[in-house]
């Protein structure tokens, strides 16, 4: 198991460096300096001192070969340097805004899995009859709704007509529950029709196993077959998504979190978009990547966990 | 003149190849399987209403010199610019003092005037423009680097799985909104930068699909008679492939109409002056918190887009239903 996560952490290097490579070109060779400049700085014609000073305060006159060991130094030592619009570190707003979206988002995340595993489950065990169908055929519907619309919609009924929720905002501790309640579950809403389709197909292939012939042949009641055998072997297929999933925890829902005012890391996003702030989105990108990786190795070792016939290594 | 040079082009690429896949027993069987179903004969109309649509707005010409070039669907439905809101259907303004309206519009008009049906119905040629044109450009790269590194193995495979998984490890939403950023906004840009980050899943799925395809006997036989790599590709493999592809394309394009809508709305999609769903939620949405409550525009760009992803999807499952029954996941 050690030799093995060994491994796959040096694995992960090349991709590391990969992305970093490629975020460097993206970032400064597409682009050269001077129009980054022009977009952020506000003034409408900047003077050519303007952008001299601006690309001089972040670094950006330095010759290529400088910059690219400070981006590639920056990235592994996880130091982002400071935002090119505020000034402010990067970090710092990271820090803050982790909190909110781990909330918000571990919410979705365990309310989604929850909600579809268990509908998933129901559906499978009624496989060729019209609730079968109309389930399905519910969820190409879910599926065809953007996200925008179930966003919009939602605030609107739930918080601005029926007055169930407060419009939009965000609190520490128990009492701001009431703030994240609504986003929550819009973000689980979204995320069913997808769900649902994949672990039905999920339970449905489980389904025609032997082992669940054996299991109904000795007399297991049909529901003790469902919820213990067939969902107890469904569980790398959903484990892989769920685990998948866990760096977007963290990184926070963009959408969700700027209509309902959320201080998270999706918020931090928008503002960045908004204010064309580059080195801002350099770093979210090389966070949501590490994130990724590490998400991809958790779930590996994870089917050692729950599959004993998987052996890493 | 261009445009509509390029528009033909497609049409005429598009009917020819339809008409060789209806040729094929394959295609065949599979399009008699969807025709029973009237769920996916009504999807397929939708489809067909909306390509028109997007036809129409692809063909323009100027009455004269100095004049605007308009589309077939400017000529049919552009309306006169009203001055302020109204409802569907209305005959007034809802000015202090109301006045009639220029001309009646059947979904009533946006915050600037302008009516919300004509400015739904452009929405469909860039809806159209994202997916087709993304699709268009990742297909031959997917294709082309999935069965090399399928069928060729060794250094081949390692060094484009090694590129693919780079550009994985980056969290889509991300790589798109950093690409856009840098790129700038517009129908090009956008579609570069949903085929940098859409090109993967394909290629992945296609060199999967050439690796269980070269140890076939049909393979090991053309390579008994001496064909090379480039014609065994080519000639044996691909057109086994293209099933499972053409699958994944049509159920990609309608994740591409929505990528394009959540983008416009971030503000680093289409510029705000093509006509696109996603500029129209976005300018409507705040309309939602005036009072009375001016919904017409929100709803009847997504309930465009509801349409025509939904159409998407029924036919993308229907195909892949109607070509291996054994596939079916409903």
């Amino acid at each position: 198991m050690l030799r093995y996560l060994v491994r796959r952490l040096i694995y992960a290097i090349p991709i590391l460096l990969g992305v970093s490579i490629a975020t460097f070109a993206l970032f400064y060779l597409t682009v050269p300096p001077e129009q980054m400049a022009r977009q952020n700085i506000s003034a409408k014609n900047p003077t050519p001192q303007q952008i001299q000073d601006w690309l001089v305060a972040r670094g950006y006159d330095k010759p290529m070969p400088e910059q690219f060991s400070k981006h590639m130094r920056g990235m592994f030592l996880f130091d982002f340097g400071k935002s090119d619009s505020t000034s402010e570190p990067i970090v710092d707003r990271l820090r803050s805004g982790v909190g909110p979206s781990m909330v918000v988002g571990s919410m979705v995340l365990l309310g989604s899995v929850a909600v579809s595993v268990v509908v998933a489950l129901v559906v499978a065990a009624f496989r060729g009859t019209y609730l079968d169908h109309w389930v399905t055929f519910l969820c190409v519907l879910l599926m065809s709704v953007t996200f925008l619309v179930y966003i919009i919609g939602g605030q609107f009924l739930f918080a601005k007509l029926l007055r169930w929720f407060p419009l939009a905002g965000y609190q520490e501790g128990a009492s701001g529950l009431r703030f994240v309640l609504l986003p929550a579950i819009i973000g689980i809403a979204a995320s069913l029709g997808a769900n649902v389709r994949f672990y039905r197909t999920v339970m449905l292939d489980e389904m025609n196993r032997d082992y669940v012939r054996t299991a109904l042949a000795k007399g297991v009641s049909s529901s003790r077959v469902l919820f213990v055998h067939v969902l107890k072997n469904a569980a790398i297929p959903i484990l892989t998504s769920f685990v998948l999933s866990l760096p977007f925890v963290v990184t926070g829902s963009l959408l969700l979190e700027s209509f309902f005012g959320i201080p998270g890391i999706g918020t931090y996003m928008v503002d960045a978009i908004n204010g064309q702030d580059f080195s801002v989105i350099r770093a979210l990108v090389f966070l949501g990547t590490i994130l990724y990786i590490v998400g991809a190795i958790l779930t590996d070792l994870s089917y050692a966990l729950v599959d004993p016939r998987v052996r890493l290594e | 003149m261009i445009g509509n040079l390029v528009a033909t082009l497609l049409l005429v690429a598009l009917g020819f190849a339809v008409r060789n896949a209806l040729r094929t027993p394959l295609w065949a069987e599979a399009f008699r399987r969807m025709r029973r179903r009237p769920l996916v004969i009504g999807a397929g109309v939708i489809l067909a209403l909306f390509t028109t649509i997007a036809i129409a707005d692809s063909y323009s010409w100027a009455d004269g010199k100095n004049q605007p070039t308009k589309t077939v669907l400017d000529r049919v439905f552009e309306r006169p610019q009203e001055r302020t809101y109204s409802p569907p259907m209305a005959k007034l303004t809802t000015e202090a003092s109301p006045k009639p309206l220029l001309a009646t519009h059947i979904l009533g008009t946006d915050g600037v005037g302008n009516d919300v049906f004509y400015r739904t119905l452009k929405g469909v040629r860039t809806a159209f423009l994202i997916g087709g044109l993304t699709t268009l450009t990742v297909l031959p790269i997917a294709l082309l680097l999935g069965m090399l590194a399928g069928y060729l193995g060794r250094g081949v495979d390692d060094l484009i799985q090694y590129v693919y998984t780079v550009l994985d490890s980056i969290p889509g939403i991300l790589l798109l909104i950093a690409m856009m950023m840098i790129l700038g906004q517009g129908v090009p840009q956008l579609c570069i930068a949903l085929g940098v980050t859409s090109w993967v899943g394909l290629c992945r799925l296609v060199r999967g699909e050439t690796l269980k395809q070269r140890d076939r006997e049909y393979v090991l036989a053309a390579r008994a008679l001496g064909l090379g790599a480039p014609r065994i590709l080519m000639r044996h493999i691909l057109p086994n492939l293209m099933p499972i592809v053409i699958i994944s394309a049509t159920l990609g394009f309608s994740r591409l109409v929505l990528a394009e809508a959540i983008l416009s709305y971030l503000g680093v999609g289409v510029p705000e002056d093509v006509g696109s769903w996603g500029n129209m939620i976005e300018a409507a949405r705040l309309e939602l918190a005036r009072e009375p409550v001016i919904w017409w525009n929100l709803v009847s760009a997504s309930t465009a887009l509801f349409l025509l992803v939904l159409a998407l999807n029924i036919v993308g499952d229907a195909l892949r239903d109607g070509i291996d029954p054994r596939l079916r996941s409903a």
